[in-house]
């Protein structure tokens, strides 16, 4: 039977209809159109489907869509203000940290996750901090490159 | 996936009601890491989940001089961040920091990697070195169970299917004792423990060992404790020759398994390299305090 | 040509045209386009690696509600063994139909058998669990040794194996043998004062792409059936799809979507064929995206290989011979990249005598596909591990050793032609002189290096450059962009008219929009579809002086074209691009640029890399320290981007050689089969990936391009296998370098 969840997305209230074993990825994708969030492995081994709910990081295949019911979700749509990117997607362009692109989406939530918890992380811990976040094109090394400028640029503004 | 029917009680006594009365099989929801992996392998099954994270006190982890009482469902990200008790507990908290990836993190909580009960689960050999102690509670009542006790077999724990793990207590380590955690894994994140060791060390003034505990995981079905490694260091200083004993034990105790992580040699020696260097890791912390 | 030439665009690092969608969620890749009406399609697949299925009944899965059709091979057409081009390797159009769906035998354990088109995913697992089969169980066929012994069982009763002198009169598994020759190597050997011979192991590993096989296709009967797919190659799906089906390719419109990561593996077809059919059979669109485990299970890992090495040189350094016998697992049918193998394998070194026999041998695994620079890495490492121990044996430093040997312009390849002018040995010195290289090895570390070729090819590319009345303009070309490369044909269309680059869209179009372009792959882009680029601007430019000369009342030869401004050589007078666009209408319509080119020339791309480690003497554990990838772009059209295919091929390739393999049990069934235990590299598992990027031009190019996507995947493996033997002083024949094999090579050390 289908249960009604209400919740919160990038500030708004949305609520949607979905069958209980729905993940929070799937509900997204799938009952809410909102495709920006990737499915790489469905097992929370690669974060290409990281959100940001009530806080904490996380990878919505492993959350029930009604777990999500009264939370606070934000998502890579949530991220740029309408055409103005948000710094870290900036970095992420002007750093070349994105070849296919499929694990950006995930890598852009975690790096903003990352900057609120820590704004100057050495290297070291954002390479640890986004070791859930699997790339397979770049090598990761752009990707770190954009981070740690973007953790200057936040810093600075 | 599984179908589902879901509640998220609010209370103790209404999540035991559910469990007792439930005619689906049933299964308790903290951070769902495992959960919902294991659900997605079930077609065309039936399940009752009960969401246990809106139940006070399943959350929480209060500090005192008596020790750590931690709530089952508390992520490990928000338990990690306690500065508190990652001073008291050192090695508990790394292990819960090394469970999944930050985003694993969470959600994962030391009460649900602990009921999960993999052999290879990052919690429990820290907190078979802490002493901890389950606290159960099911529609007979509350009992208490040794940590080391609560995991009976591969994926399988004690609690009766109305039973629920209310907290994880964890006795005050007192001075000069601290503990540590190490796993061994092929990457640097992300990958189940090959082979794990915990230890708890307390030492007197002159560094002479006073008191230790030694468990090993992912080397048998279940996490164990290695009575004799902590023989050997009880009396004795810690250096080359009882860390030498201290791996020797391990092995000796472990009862491995070849698999897609390893060699059953590889983790034979590589628990015993890891629980001396628990150890060492352990006792440069109480040396500290 | 383009030596030392100025360019005003080409080497800057702008920002990719495509780079907004991409960092805000917006761009759609295989999973995220929907029709209305669709429906969910998902595959039954085998649960042996080997067996005849005697009974296969769908009837109660076609009776279930929710249920609105069911394939199984029954329902491909009947066709016949046909080669056919896809990417850098060959299909057989036989195969291929038996692959897709199994037609009564299943060749590996996650074999395709049937599927089913349900209004849910839920209902489309119920419905498959519905679908009755019984198997006649055979002994699967797991390992290389297992395959090619005496009277093992033979997977394809008419595989008579191809290329041998007596031809073969049974069945085997072994489906072909080559043989290429250079010179006289027994010869050779006994000018040798030292000789390594070794036998070389690498596993079956996969590309990886973090993006699983998806599509949406919609069948129709008086229209173009649409077929949206995550793939390389579009126009080979079109192909694949039309012999599949036996539909006309004017019947197939095959839509690109943004691709999450192919290297090779998204070449070839697995769900669209049977989504097409699902979708004929339903009336509705079909959606079908593999999980990740089938992704696997169940598409085109990369070869594991055995070659056995045996070089040999004199005291001074001197290469005298090089002989190789190489085994490549073609997974369940025929089409190892066992061929480019042993072409490329001893490529890098000019040396007078070589013999390279490969064979490509099925067994019960999942076909292969191609994994950047197919053969090259599994050959090559063979070559250079053995080149670094003769370097040891010889007391001389192997990048030494090498440019004693290097190969170079007017180079006999063992596989045919002479080498144009190629980069190796600016490499090797550029190597030599890296800070890496002048660095010395941290304590308790290991250094190791290696070589690499890949030939790189062109092929059929097609362009049209439209431009509107205000001088913007859009770039229609036909190569999936799997990594960037839009950006770098805004930049080559933008030297050749002169304007910003900015102001003309790239755009990735469908199969009825252009005529065939070849696959992204084989590293062709940049070269083809730029040449492509290039030809259509320039076409563009012609007709701008054309349009000039007629507003001027001259001639076009008193027209000159010169950074985005047309001039009246007989006057004063100058026009913008966007003038004279503005005034095309009265000068013969809007303007627009085409070209079709097969292009050839492509450039071959060397590299060296440069690998440290570090090993825990009790564990085993291998930690890259530093790593520096040195490589022959020809001409870095967008040096951000040829960057990132340096880091990224470096790391797969490290992956390759530290931690990533398939595990299989004895009853051929994976048991890693996912990203938790199928072990890529982490970014806390990597130090930074310095790159040297190397420019000898490439003749044949108008900027002197050479492809540079693949090659870098293929020295890593020996850089850092090297690397991990000089830490722990014992040779590794073997990769992957996982904790458990280099601790067993530290306890076992003589």
């Amino acid at each position: 039977m289908k249960t009604h969840v209400e919740t919160t997305i990038n500030g708004e209230p949305v609520e949607c209809l979905i069958d209980p074993s729905t993940t929070l990825l799937g509900m997204l994708r799938n009952d809410l159109g909102m495709t920006g969030t990737k499915e790489g492995c469905g097992s929370g081994d690669c974060g290409a489907c990281s959100v940001v709910m009530d806080g904490e990081l996380v990878c919505s295949c492993l959350v029930l869509g009604v777990e999500a019911s009264g939370a606070d979700i934000e998502t890579i749509e949530g991220v740029a203000d309408r055409d103005k990117l948000h710094v870290i997607q900036e970095k992420f362009l002007e750093h070349a940290a994105l070849q296919c692109g499929i694990c950006t989406p995930g890598l852009i939530v975690s790096t903003k996750a990352l900057l609120a918890e820590n704004p100057n992380p050495t290297e070291e811990e954002a390479r640890y901090y986004l070791a859930g976040n699997l790339c397979r094109c770049t090598g990761y090394d752009k990707i770190i490159k954009a981070v740690m400028d973007a953790a200057s640029a936040v810093r600075e503004a | 996936m599984v179908a589902v029917t879901y509640h998220a009680p609010t209370s103790l006594d209404e999540a035991v009601a559910l469990l007792s009365s439930s005619e689906l099989p049933a299964k308790v929801l903290a951070g769902g890491t495992d959960l919902i992996i294991q659900m997605q392998k079930l077609v065309t099954e039936q399940r009752l989940i009960v969401d246990l994270k809106k139940i006070d006190g399943m959350q929480s982890a209060t500090l005192s001089d008596e020790g750590l009482t931690l709530g089952p469902s508390l992520c490990c990200a928000k338990l990690t961040r306690r500065d508190d008790i990652k001073d008291v507990f050192p090695g508990l908290v790394e292990a819960a920091y090394l469970i999944g990836s930050s985003q694993v993190q969470g959600r994962a909580s030391v009460g649900g990697n602990l009921c999960n009960a993999s052999p290879a689960a990052d919690t429990i050999p820290a907190l078979i070195a802490n002493r901890a102690v389950c606290q159960i509670v099911g529609k007979a009542g509350e009992r208490s169970v040794p940590v080391e006790s609560f995991v009976v077999g591969v994926g399988k724990n004690c609690l009766e299917p109305d039973e629920i793990l209310k907290a994880i207590v964890i006795p005050h380590p007192g001075k000069a004792t601290s503990d540590a955690y190490l796993r061994f894994i092929p990457r640097t994140e992300m990958d189940i423990a090959v082979a794990s060791a915990g230890a708890s060390i307390s030492l007197d003034s002159d560094g002479i060992c006073t008191n230790a505990r030694v468990a090993i995981g992912a080397v048998a079905p279940t996490a164990l404790v290695v009575e004799e490694a902590a023989r050997k260091l009880i009396g004795q200083p810690i250096n080359e020759a009882t860390l030498e004993a201290v791996s020797q034990a391990a092995s000796d105790a472990s009862t491995p398994i070849s698999d897609r992580r390893g060699t059953a040699e590889f983790r034979r020696h590589v628990v015993g390299v890891l629980a001396k260097r628990a150890v060492m890791a352990a006792a440069d912390r109480a040396k500290e305090k | 040509m383009s030596e030392a030439r100025q360019f005003q665009h080409i080497g800057q690092r702008t920002i990719r045209p495509d780079g907004f969608d991409k960092v805000t969620g917006r761009a759609n890749y295989g999973a995220d386009f929907t029709l209305p009406g669709m429906v969910w399609g998902k595959i039954l697949r085998s649960p042996y690696a080997h067996a005849k299925i005697t009974k296969l009944d769908v009837s109660k899965a076609e009776a279930h509600p929710d249920v609105l059709a069911v394939a199984t091979h029954q329902d491909l057409p009947s066709v016949n063994a046909e080669a056919f081009a896809a990417g850098e390797t060959a299909m057989d159009v036989l195969d291929l139909a038996r692959n897709v769906l199994a037609d009564q035998k299943v060749l590996y354990h996650g074999h395709a058998i049937a599927a089913v088109a349900a209004k849910t995913e839920a209902a489309a697992e119920v419905a498959l669990d519905l679908i009755e089969i019984e198997y006649e169980v055979l002994t699967p066929v797991v390992t290389l040794d297992a395959a090619i012994a005496a009277g093992a069982p033979v997977l394809h009763e008419d595989m008579l194996t191809q290329g041998l002198d007596q031809p073969a009169t049974e069945p085997s598994n072994i489906a072909s043998r080559m043989e290429l020759k250079k010179g006289d190597v027994e010869a050779g050997f006994k000018e040798a004062d030292v000789i390594v011979e070794r036998v070389y192991e690498t596993p079956t590993v996969h590309q990886g792409y973090i993006e699983p096989h998806a599509t949406v296709v919609r069948y129709d009967d008086k229209a173009p059936s649409l077929v949206w797919a995550s793939t390389q190659g579009h126009f080979d799906v079109r192909a694949a799809v039309s012999k599949l089906l036996k539909m006309k390719l004017g019947q197939i419109k095959v839509i690109a979507s943004e691709i999450g990561g192919g290297f090779g593996g998204k070449t070839t077809v697995y769900l669209e064929p049977v989504a097409m059919i699902l979708s004929k059979k339903s009336g509705r669109p079909v959606k079908m995206v593999m999980s990740r485990e089938e992704v696997f299970r169940a598409s085109g890992p990369a070869s594991a290989s055995r070659s056995k090495v045996r070089i040999g040189a004199k005291q001074n350094g001197e290469l005298v011979a090089m002989e190789a016998s190489l085994h490549f697992e073609a997974g369940a049918f025929k089409g190892s990249p066992m061929g480019p193998g042993c072409m490329t394998i001893f490529t890098p070194y000019d040396v007078p005598n070589m013999y390279v026999e490969g064979f490509d041998v099925v067994l019960n695994k999942p076909k292969v596909a191609a994994y950047r620079a197919p053969g090259a890495p599994q050959a090559e490492f063979a070559a250079e591990m053995a080149m670094n121990e003769l370097a040891n044996k010889l007391d001389m430093d192997p990048i030494e050793l090498r440019l004693k040997n290097a190969a170079k312009e007017g180079t006999q390849t063992i596989y045919g032609p002479k080498l144009k002018q190629v980069g190796l040995i600016e490499c090797l010195e550029a190597a030599k002189q890296s800070p890496h290289y002048q660095s010395a090895i941290g304590d308790g570390c290991g250094r190791g290096l290696a070589a690499g070729f890949w030939f790189n090819i062109g092929g059929q590319s097609s362009v049209t450059l439209n431009l509107n009345p205000d001088g913007t303009g859009t770039i229609i070309e036909g190569s999936p962009d799997i990594g960037g490369s839009r950006a770098s044909m805004q930049m080559m269309a933008a030297e050749v008219l002169g304007i910003e680059p900015s102001r003309l869209n790239p755009l990735v179009a469908d199969t009825e929009t252009l005529p065939y372009n070849q696959t992204t792959g084989g590293s062709r882009t940049t070269f083809a579809t730029g040449m492509a680029v290039i030809e259509a601007a320039e076409d563009v430019v012609s007709q701008l002086k054309e349009r000039a000369a007629a507003l001027w009342n001259v001639t076009t030869e008193q027209v000159d074209y010169k950074n985005g401004v047309a001039l009246n050589l007989a006057g004063d007078d100058q026009m913008t691009l966007a003038e004279i666009c503005a005034a095309a209408e009265k000068t013969g319509g809007q303007i627009s640029g085409r070209a079709n080119v097969n292009a050839r020339g492509a450039g071959p791309s060397f590299a060296v890399h440069l690998c440290d480690v570090k090993v825990d003497q009790e564990t085993g554990k291998t930690d890259v320290v530093r790593y520096t990838a040195i490589q022959d772009a020809g001409k870095a059209i967008h040096p951000s981007y040829v960057e990132g295919q340096y880091q990224g091929g470096a790391v797969q390739g490290i992956g390759w050689a530290l931690n990533e393999e398939y595990v299989y049990s004895d009853d051929g069934v994976m048991e890693n089969a996912g990203f938790l235990d199928y072990r890529i590299p982490l970014a806390s598992d990597l130090p930074e990936i310095e790159t040297i990027i190397v420019e000898v031009p490439n003749a044949f190019h108008p900027f002197g391009v050479r492809g540079v996507g693949e090659t870098g995947i293929v020295p890593p493996l020996g850089a850092v296998a090297s690397a991990v033997s000089d830490a722990i002083d014992t040779p590794v024949t073997k990769i992957p370098c996982s904790p458990p094999h280099v601790l067993s090579m530290i306890l076992n050390r003589g």
